[in-house]
């Protein structure tokens, strides 16, 4: 050990309650792009659900803006390893986007604005766990974030909640999205550290 | 603060450790657009769970990689062939 111990009156990682294995705490909201980001107009913003069927269900902004939102606080965990607790969303759940629509699919790909896919099981979109989130810390949900408006899946690694988010595809089968097909895990569970392919 | 990417050289060392050529010497085709230049030319995206590196041209991404500690894995989906100039030839 040396003279000045690192660990010396600092918490420990075990005993940070609702830090997966691997994490770091972090204060600030790192931004992290795999290419430039999308700047889209509200006028020109849409989300649709597509089915296994090809049938469609969409909002326009002021559509989206008039659905019942919610306000939650949630932990989230980025693959990078960095994790920030406590972070306040304002938005819509998938519960309800996905109230009205008939499907039978146990799979879906999320798609974004600039192109941006990641693949979530539908039974973790369910049951209050995913919102489509437009506000941060109260704030509007700025474009380095995923504004207008990004998916928040919490209790996966951040890379599912897709910044920029457009829509749903619903998907009978499961698929890789852009970083499941580049070496990631197809589902991304911080609690079991599903990081990589075969992880 | 915003993302900034690198040019495609800041990919050489982690492709140096999968190949005994210089890849960023090596031409691509886009498969998005046909664009070809060397690989070292590609707009790197860095601050993200990987390398991605997107043609210049159209934007559509050429090459990832992204390191597992014990793996390296290299998508080349966006480059319809890689052309390695080869030394001594
Ligand atoms: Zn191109």
């Amino acid at each position: 050990m040396g003279i000045i111990s690192r660990g010396f009156g600092g918490r420990r990682r075990e005993s940070v309650p609702g830090l997966p294995p691997g994490q770091y705490l972090t204060h600030d909201f790192p931004v992290l792009s795999a290419g430039p980001t999308p700047r889209i107009p509200l006028d020109r913003w849409r989300f649709t659900i597509t089915t296994e069927t090809g049938e469609k269900t969409s909002w326009n902004w002021a559509e989206f803006q008039a659905l019942p939102a919610e306000d939650v606080t949630v932990d989230i965990h980025c693959v990078t390893k960095w994790s920030k607790l406590g972070t306040t969303w304002r938005g819509v759940s998938l519960d309800t986007l996905l109230e009205n629509v008939e499907s039978a699919a146990d799979y879906t790909m999320v798609h974004s604005f600039g192109g941006y896919t990641t693949n979530v099981p539908m039974e973790d979109l369910l049951d209050g766990k995913a919102w489509v989130a437009y506000k941060f810390d109260g704030e509007d949900l700025q474009p380095e974030h995923g504004g207008p408006a990004r998916l928040v899946v919490p209790h996966l690694y951040f890379w599912k909640s897709a910044k920029w988010v457009n829509g749903l595809q619903l998907m009978p089968e499961d698929e890789p999205g852009f970083w499941e097909a580049a070496g990631y895990h197809m589902y991304g569970d911080p609690w079991h550290e599903q990081r990589y392919q075969g992880d | 603060m915003d993302g900034t990417p690198l040019d495609g050289n800041a990919m050489a060392g982690d492709l140096r450790e999968i190949f005994a050529v210089d890849v960023t010497a090596a031409r691509y085709l886009c498969a998005g657009c046909t664009h070809t230049d060397a690989v070292g030319t590609l707009l790197l995206w860095h601050q993200s769970p990987g390398l991605v590196a997107r043609c210049p041209n159209c934007e559509d991404v050429v090459i990832t990689v992204v390191r597992a500690p014990d793996r390296v894995f290299l998508d080349l989906r966006g480059s319809v062939r890689l052309e390695v100039p080869l030394e001594g030839s």
